[in-house]
């Protein structure tokens, strides 16, 4: 092994966002969970760099990790490319049906919470009744698991004290679905009917890698408001 | 019928692409598996106990614990028997493997479902955008024979079976999706890639999947068309 700063073994690490990104944020959680040094550059979504144009070509969009030179989009994808070349404090689980089942929660997560609450915030009325409907009934699937595997002792999906795979990209809800909530006009947060999910989302928030990193929630409101206002603006004038 | 020496039992449907793309990794990797027919729409005790979350096929069982998710049970599949591995050892290239396969199930897939279930201008727009991500997808085979090199891996077993079930929609909805023109490189790959004899010896009956894809079309466009 050649010797010299931690720097020079992990080469150069870039990693190109915006503010405002869950899916960044994930990205930066990973990160900074393996201590791994990078460069953050902000980019402007109303004038994109060349740099994220010519290294993402086919979405266009962050994150995008650029490690030594090569480019990585689409954070999951990324997540995993930085659990297997830095192989200290692992995300996701050593055992290979552990891992299976952390990747299927992390599915599940992506096309059911995620993609939904993404739907339910561009849409309205009838369209968006349909696509709350469908996230309730995923947080109640939700709220499952987090009864089934946390506990006073087991505070995060990851085991012990420490996040994990599933954590770090549940983690968004922690600060982005209560925005959207608020901006989108409808609930889905019910901590009557979710006890084990909002203890574990108090517990996320609150990791101290984490914690910094969440933007202010007015700033996310106003954001994500103009975001929804376009959207329904666009459809409207079809 | 090999048994159930690996302790591996695949749950599946002859018509389904997903429990195919799990047969093919299964059987690059020499595992004997009992394979159970759902027989959908109805859905056995089985199926619903080891995949209560979707209650789709493919699962699989291995040693008495289930997993769903085509794309997580072929990763499994390839971290458990370690030899003839389906994705690339250096991690840049798992990362690339893995974002086509992203790409080519996001993009590719629900495209030409829309072509294949819509009627009118909607499939035809949807027709346009399968052509035009099956061109993007071919700049993934980067000049080589298969995605996976010399050699079949991980994207050509998560992509191959477009080119068959895309033949079939395309016979059935009446629309073209394979532009041989448009896209030579991926077109001579699907051919190549489904006349390979270990893939080909998975392939559903054609006659039976082409009855079954005709009688589906029907009902999905009398949906649409009310």
């Amino acid at each position: 092994m050649a010797s010299g700063s931690v720097a020079d073994q992990e080469g150069q690490v870039m990693l190109l966002g915006f503010w405002f990104s869950p899916f960044v944020r994930r990205v930066e959680w990973a990160l900074k969970f393996k201590g791994i040094d990078y460069d953050y550059v902000e980019e402007d979504l109303t004038n994109k760099s060349t740099l994220l144009l010519t290294s993402n070509p086919i979405h266009k969009t962050v994150p995008v990790l650029i490690h030594n030179g090569n480019p990585i989009a689409e954070s999951l994808v990324i997540i995993e490319y930085i659990d297997e070349m830095w192989k200290r404090n692992p995300i996701l689980p050593q055992d290979p049906y552990e891992r299976a089942k952390a990747r299927f929660w992390a599915n599940f997560i992506e096309q059911k919470v995620t993609e939904s609450t993404r739907e339910a915030l561009l849409s309205q009325g009838e369209q968006q009744e349909k696509k709350v409907k469908e996230l309730k009934e995923a947080m109640e699937v939700v709220e499952g698991e987090a009864k089934a595997k946390l506990n006073d002792k087991t505070l995060f999906f990851g085991g012990g004290n420490g996040v994990g795979y599933v954590d770090i990209v549940l983690g968004w809800t922690c600060n982005w679905m209560e925005t959207i909530e608020e901006v989108g006009g409808f609930k889905v947060l019910d901590p009557e009917s979710q006890p084990q999910f909002h203890k574990w989302m108090a517990n996320f928030r609150e990791v101290p890698f984490i914690k910094p990193t969440l933007a202010p929630k007015e700033k996310l409101v106003e954001y994500f408001r103009m975001v929804r206002q376009a959207r329904l603006g666009l459809v409207a004038n079809k | 019928m090999a048994g159930n020496g690996d302790g591996v039992t695949l749950l599946g449907y002859w018509a389904s692409p997903y429990a195919l793309r799990v047969k093919w990794a299964l059987k690059l990797k020499e595992v004997h598996y009992e394979y159970m027919e759902e027989h959908l729409p109805d859905k056995s005790p089985m199926l619903l106990q080891y995949n209560p979350v979707y209650k789709k096929i493919p699962v699989i069982v291995h040693k008495g614990k289930p997993l769903a998710e085509s794309l997580v049970i072929i990763e499994y599949i390839d971290e458990v028997w370690k030899h003839n591995p389906l994705l690339p050892q250096d991690p840049y290239h798992r990362a690339k493997a893995r974002f086509w396969a992203k790409f080519a199930d996001e993009k590719c897939v629900p495209a030409m479902f829309r072509a294949f279930s819509k009627v009118g201008e909607e499939q035809v727009q949807a027709a346009k955008e399968l052509r035009e991500n099956l061109k993007i997808l071919e700049s993934a085979l980067e000049g080589k024979q298969y995605f996976g090199g010399e050699s079949i891996g991980f994207l050509d077993i998560v992509v191959g079976w477009i080119g068959c079930w895309a033949r079939m929609t395309e016979e059935v909805a009446g629309v073209n999706m394979i532009d041989a023109d448009m896209i030579p490189l991926l077109s001579l790959w699907f051919q190549k890639f489904l006349e390979l004899p270990i893939i080909k010896e998975c392939l559903p009956p054609q006659d039976k999947l082409l009855a079954h894809t005709k009688e589906f079309h029907k009902m999905l466009t009398m949906a649409a068309l009310t």
